[in-house]
């Protein structure tokens, strides 16, 4: 079997980018005067922080879905719940700075009448807990989830059917007050971050600065996982489950391995995301998010891994150049895209630029035939 | 020596009654012969003059005595006496009450001139004037022309069971001839008798049989209290009396639990069926389903608000034009989606997923820029407002409708699907492609004519949702996710799954709700259903196959 390089030249480029962004972008935004040419403003930070958080959501999708076809609508219920366990260790930060200046219970419990931390809440004072909950509860979920799914067979439309039901029930859950996660309003009003406060110039530099390293090493495990044997093998049942099986490979183990990895990869983008929005509500867990992370790995192509990245920052800067422009528009941007790319693009941006490179070198290799023979 | 007192009690109450008794008597004589104008109108202004003399057994013989006149006014000089807005004029002796709209005379009710509040002098009240009081207003309502009225005295008094109001209840119930109402008297009068405990144990069993008879929760609540309060062979029947009617009551929660399960049913019936034809037969996976249904809604609207601008008379028949209109735009448009989009992604369900996605974002963004994010409002026919009761069930006219407008829906799509020609080819075509079309079938015809059909539904349903739920741009997003879990719960490609599916799911909704409360409850059946497609991931009436990808 042909050995595939971990990094070509695709992975290189981007990993470029991406450190060049990482370095860049905080020392424009700190070291320079504020009204200076080149100066970075804070909301830029923030924006494009919120990108790579989107991006590394992307990647962990485009991981299932591009390599294993497992089209999942619910990834945005993992990257939410990576969300809640960082808001719930931030709002454990806030201490006696809350309104009702309660040094036990966030706000909205004080508010509520309860008297103690709920169990779920236990022990999200300490960011090495959280960190492990941002990374167990998804990673458990997905397991559990994926255990019964894939051992039943449950495939294609029906999985992504399901899934996405999985994300409605959690975002019904999250809704409720007694759930015991702030109900409607989510986790919010943030102050300190490992004992920075979140606001500060400095932490989001460094927000930024980890949010790119995240995605850079989400890639790089990504790239590692399917160029390897085990991502041959997922391929291998992304084109024909049946076959593989047949072969004799656990199809199932497979899957439900892809399948935790990426939820846990989606749970640590959430977790990035939440300090740097500053809010995790329930509507995270809404169908619709789910579903435009994969128009983003769509419109990049997917199994590119880096496409999903791309994509995901594209139709993000799309979207926020439309709601702030053409508001109304944008809903009709965003409708077209699913239309046109699953229509005229199947292999995404990055598939039909590979497509047609090819296709440039094919016309240029037949216009000059073997200028040595003479 | 406490014995006698309470017995003291009793006697006196007993008198009271009595008294107010006379009173009623009468009432009752008077108005047997209210013939003579002349004697109606005299009585009334001796009533009236007692009222001046600022004395209380005088007032408390003007209370009888105007009670006894039954004129209109005596209810309005009653009710304005009971709340202290009653005063006279020390010096004419005239009557005045104050209204909402100022000061007014007493006899007539014409606005009062030449004369200010400063000037009056209150009629006072106290006990015994107060209970003479309520005992004529109770008579005046029990005796009321109205029987509205009469019924909700007859309630006020099964509910407050006043000893004193039993010798007018007892007056009411001979005087009554419409037999709801008798039955109303009798059952206050049952319940006054219950309370009295110097009634005799035998008139008291006869009570609890008619309070049984009643059957409702305050007959639960006041037999408890009986039970509570006496001993005996009383105790006993009211104990066993409270006994029956709540298993009755409970029996009567479970059939109405199901009766709203079925009307959840429908409405989640409605809402698939379409997509029973789409994604269940055809098996495309169709996520602008819930769009067509909010389309049809919208056409609702539009007929309607034709209608109001041009011929309101036609406003009952405003459903029958918008149904078969919902249908053909809908059905338009999805044969449009068809020729389009669709045909280019058959064999390809997840892209079909994602293009149909985007398809419903910018059917709800058009939706949206035309007739803005609020809610529209779609009125109710006549012959959809109003409810019946049917035996203990509350039925409202709406709910009933629609389910059976479900059912005929289903039954009429049953129907096209086994008894025409183009259901014929439309089975065909998804059962074998390529064998239809080697026997002459135009494929292409069909699957755009079958998506059609699915999306005509789904319009027709948005005609009967509008009856029932906000008529929004969001409308369709609220039953997309369900109606796939019926379709998926169900069994793809089976039509009597999707019915079985939506009427039990409905109805487990309904019998989860009162203790999971609305949201666990959907929580918990959404759980439910992800567990159920694990153990038969094709649904409950599953199409059986050879093939190892179905």
């Amino acid at each position: 079997m042909q050995k595939t390089p971990l990094l070509d030249t695709k992975g290189i480029v981007f990993l470029l980018l991406l450190a060049a962004a990482a370095i860049l972008v905080p020392v424009l935004f700190l070291a320079t005067p504020a009204n200076g040419a080149l100066h970075v403003p804070a909301y830029l930070v923030a924006l494009i922080g919120k990108y790579l958080c989107y991006a590394l959501l992307a990647i962990a999708l485009d991981l299932v879905w591009g390599y294993c076809g497992i089209l999942s609508l619910g990834h945005g219920a993992f990257f939410a719940l990576g969300g809640y366990a960082m808001g719930m260790y931030l709002m454990r930060q806030i201490g006696t700075r809350g309104v009702y200046a309660n040094a036990n219970l966030p706000d909205f419990m004080v508010f509520l009448n309860w008297k103690e931390l709920p169990v779920t809440w236990w022990g999200f004072n300490h960011i090495s807990y959280a960190m492990l909950m941002v990374l167990l509860v998804p990673g458990i979920l997905a397991f559990v989830f994926g255990w019964f799914a894939f051992r039943s067979r449950v495939t294609g439309v029906y999985l992504s059917i399901i899934t996405q039901a999985l994300t409605y029930a959690l975002l019904l859950a999250f809704f409720r007050n007694d759930m015991g996660f702030g109900g409607n309003n989510g986790l919010t009003d943030f102050k300190d971050i490992l004992g920075f406060p979140v606001q500060s110039d400095g932490t989001r530099a460094a927000l930024f600065s980890i949010s790119a390293l995240a995605l850079g090493l989400g890639y790089l495990i990504s790239r590692a996982i399917v160029v390897s044997k085990f991502g041959k093998v997922l391929i291998a049942i992304r084109d024909a489950e049946s076959r593989t099986r047949f072969i004799g490979y656990r199809v199932e183990t497979y899957k439900l391995a892809v399948f935790t990895i990426s939820a846990m990869m989606a749970g640590v983008a959430g977790a990035l995301y939440v300090p740097q929005v500053g809010i995790i509500n329930p509507g995270e867990f809404s169908p619709t998010n789910s579903i435009e992370a994969v128009i983003w790995v769509a419109v990049g192509g997917r199994g590119t891994l880096v496409g999903a990245a791309l994509g995901a920052v594209l139709v993000n800067f799309a979207k926020t150049w439309f709601t702030g422009v053409l508001p109304e528009l944008w809903l009709f941007a965003l409708g077209l895209l699913f239309i046109l790319v699953t229509l005229y693009l199947p292999k995404g941006l990055l598939g039909a630029g590979a497509d047609a490179l090819a296709r440039l070198r094919r016309a240029k290799a037949q216009t000059k035939p073997l200028p040595a023979a003479e | 020596m406490r014995k006698t007192r309470l017995m003291g009690a009793a006697l006196r109450r007993l008198a009271a009654a009595m008294t107010s008794g006379m009173a009623l008597c009468l009432v009752a004589i008077t108005l047997c012969c209210v013939s003579v104008q002349d004697a109606h109108a005299d009585a009334l202004d001796d009533a009236l003059a007692k009222f001046s003399t600022d004395r209380f057994p005088d007032t408390q013989a003007a209370i009888q005595e105007l009670a006894a006149t039954a004129t209109p006014r005596a209810g309005a000089i009653l009710d304005a006496l009971a709340a202290s807005k009653l005063s006279f004029d020390p010096a004419t002796k005239m009557l005045y009450l104050t209204a909402a709209s100022g000061l007014v005379e007493a006899k007539t009710g014409a606005p009062a001139s030449g004369i200010s509040e400063s000037q009056l002098k209150r009629v006072r009240l106290n006990n015994g004037v107060r209970s003479v009081l309520q005992a004529a207003q109770g008579a005046l309502t029990l005796l009321s022309p109205d029987p509205a009225k009469r019924l909700s005295g007859a309630e006020a008094v099964f509910k407050s069971r006043d000893l004193t109001a039993l010798p007018n209840v007892e007056l009411a119930l001979a005087a009554e001839k419409e037999p709801r109402i008798r039955m109303a008297f009798e059952q206050a009068r049952a319940a006054i008798l219950l309370t009295d405990k110097a009634q005799d144990d035998i008139k008291r069993l006869g009570a609890i049989d008619i309070i049984k008879a009643r059957g409702d929760q305050d007959a639960v609540s006041l037999l408890a209290t009986i039970a509570g309060a006496s001993e005996g062979r009383v105790k006993l029947a009211a104990e066993e009396a409270a006994k029956s009617i709540q298993a009755r009551l409970a029996l009567w929660g479970n059939v109405q639990n199901i009766w709203y399960g079925l009307s959840l049913g429908s409405v989640l019936l409605l809402a698939a069926i379409g997509l029973a034809i789409t994604f269940g037969v055809m098996g495309i996976i169709n996520m602008a389903h819930g769009e067509m249904v909010m389309l049809g809604a919208y056409t609702t609207f539009v007929v309607q608000e034709w209608i109001r601008a041009h011929s309101p008379a036609l406003f009952d028949y405003s459903l029958f034009i918008a149904i078969p209109l919902a249908f053909i735009i809908t059905g338009v448009i999805g044969i449009l989606i068809e020729r389009v989009i669709i045909r280019h992604l058959y064999g390809r369900p997840l892209e079909t997923l994602l293009a149909t996605f985007g398809l419903s974002l910018i059917l709800q963004q058009a939706v949206r820029s035309l007739f803005g994010a609020n809610n529209r409002e779609v009125g109710a026919p006549s012959f959809m407002s109003g409810s019946f009761d049917l035996g203990g069930l509350a039925i409202t006219s709406g709910r009933m409708w629609i389910i059976v407008f479900s059912l005929a829906v289903f039954a009429s799509l049953l129907a096209v699907l086994r008894m025409t020609s183009f259901g014929l080819r439309m089975r065909a075509v998804t059962q074998n492609r390529r064998m239809a079309s080697a026997m002459g079938i135009d494929t292409n015809r069909i699957d755009a004519l079958a998506f059609g059909l699915g999306s005509g539904i789904a319009g027709i349903a948005g005609v009967a949702l509008s009856q029932i739920d906000n008529v929004s741009p969001n409308l369709g997003q609220s039953y997309i996710i369900d109606s796939f879990m019926v379709v998926v719960f169900g069994g793809v490609g089976n039509l009597w799954g999707t019915l079985v599916a939506a009427l039990s799911l409905g109805i487990a909704n309904k019998f989860l709700e009162p203790f999971a409360g609305a949201v666990l409850g959907k929580i918990l059946l959404l759980v439910f259903i992800i567990l159920f497609i694990q153990k038969r991931p094709r649904g409950l009436f599953a199409l059986k196959g050879r093939a190892v990808e179905a």
